[in-house]
Order: C-alpha cells, then structure tokens, then sequence
C-alpha cells in the first residue's frame, strides 16, 4: 500500500479511482499523564505522553484508512489529509482522509 | 493569604523554568534547522515532472507543547490591553519549527532528499483552568521524495 499526499505518484498512473476512504480514532489521555501535563502546564515544554498518545491513534487512524482501501481493492491511497479536533474534555479525535486508487 | 503564596510561587516557577526551557528549546532547534538544511521542505502541490523518484513515502512529525504559568498570566494581563501576545507567538513558532525538524528526521531516516507538499496542522488539546488554552500539538506532513540507486549501476559491480 502506497500513502502518499501528493495528487499523483510521479511516473505511474490512476487506473482506476475508487473513492474517499477515512479511519479515525478517539482517545483520551490517562490520568498518570494527565498529572504529569498539569505539572508541565506550569513549567512549560513538551508533554511527551500527549505527544506519543496523538502519534499511536493517528498511527491507528492511518492504519484503519489502510484497512478500508485494502477492502476497496486499491493499491495506494493520494491525497491524504490529517484533522484533529477535541471532541470533550480529555480527549482527542484523530482523523485521516483520502482517495483510494489502482496503480499501473 | 496562601493562595497568593502558591500563586508567586508558581509564577516564580514557570518563569525560571520556562525561561530556561525555552532557551535550550531554540538553541536545539537552530542547530538542527542548520544540520538538516538540506532536506528541503517544499509546499509544492506537485514535484515538477522533470524529477522521476522510484520511491515516496508519507513522513509526519509532530509535537505537543505547553505553555508555562508565568506566561500564561503574562498573556492574561496582555488580553486586557491587547496588543501582540509575545509568550504565545514563541510558543507556536517553537512547535511548528519542532514538528517540521521531527519530520525532516523522519525523512532524512529514510535517505530522502527532499519532501514536497508540506501541510501543517495545529490544534489546541488542553484548554487548562478557565478555558484557556494550556498546550498546542502540531502535526507536520508530507510527502519524501526517495531517489533510488540507479538500475545501470548494479550490473557493472557484478561484471566487475
């Protein structure tokens, strides 16, 4: 499986379009980490659990895009694109988009 | 009469270490912007047509950053007068210019020499006490340009 957000893949060619595929991902943060971002919020600088927690559901988001191309038949996804937005308090939707295709 | 303590005292803090934390952050990332020049990144939709890669690949980098408290006052006092707010402008430069270099990284892992169609996305994940926004996370992604070794050079180490 091809991921890639460009429009096209440079030297190959769409055979055949299949359609938007998306997996997303809710997760919300754990309350060991929670404490340690509230101490962080005081002194500032990186959350690292915040930020490996984001990159473990985008990586599911992904991987759950990948799963729904799979089905479709397609061999390579284009034009992805990544949204995040904050569904509550503590937690965190991820969501991936973009169009399944055939590759020559 | 406590609370004020705990109040200076988190504000004496968050700007001693915030102050530091900040300062190391910046010198960190202007050495790696220089080390990992070059890999451009290119907000090109399109690679041009004269570049025929054999491979691509999907990178991202991304960061959450928090803000620290005595900042966070600092722009609260700053939102009565309005104006520029300094604490928050370093606060996301920091993070797009980390996201960005954590890409990079990513690409230059790959042997990549340049990526295209870089986007960047930024959202608020905390809003802390009193809706205000606590921390940032920042995704940076797009697309590395891998060339691979070219297909006339195998056989000749072969026959020689």
């Amino acid at each position: 499986m091809l991921l890639t957000n460009l429009e096209i893949v440079p030297g190959r060619t769409v055979k055949e379009h299949l359609g938007l595929v998306q997996g997303n991902s809710v997760r919300a943060k754990h309350v060991g980490r929670d404490i340690m971002a509230s101490l962080k919020n005081i002194f500032g600088g990186e959350l690292k659990g915040y930020t490996e927690l984001l990159q473990e559901s985008r990586e599911e988001a992904v991987a759950r895009m990948v799963q729904q191309a799979e089905a479709a038949g397609a061999n390579a996804v284009l034009n992805i694109r990544f949204s995040t937005s904050s569904v509550t308090q503590g937690a965190a939707e991820l969501y991936a988009y973009g169009t399944a295709v055939i590759l020559d | 009469m406590f609370d004020l303590i705990v109040f200076f005292v988190l504000l004496g803090l968050g700007y001693g270490f915030g102050r530091v934390a900040e300062q190391r952050h910046y010198k960190s990332i202007i050495e790696r912007e220089i080390d990992l020049n070059r890999i451009p990144a290119i907000a090109l939709r399109l690679p041009p047509p004269s570049l025929v890669p054999q491979r691509t690949q999907l990178v991202t980098g991304s960061v959450v950053i928090s803000i620290d408290y005595f900042k966070r006052v600092a722009a609260g006092l700053r939102s009565l007068v309005g104006g520029r707010m300094r604490s928050y402008e370093t606060l996301l430069d920091r993070a797009r210019r980390e996201a960005v270099l954590r890409m990079k990284q990513q690409a230059d892992g790959l042997g990549a020499k340049m990526i295209f169609n870089i986007k960047l996305e930024t959202a608020s994940i905390s809003k802390g006490s009193k809706n205000k926004i606590g921390s940032v996370e920042v995704l940076a992604y797009g697309t590395a340009i891998i060339p691979v070794v070219a297909p006339a050079a195998i056989p000749t180490a072969i026959g020689e």
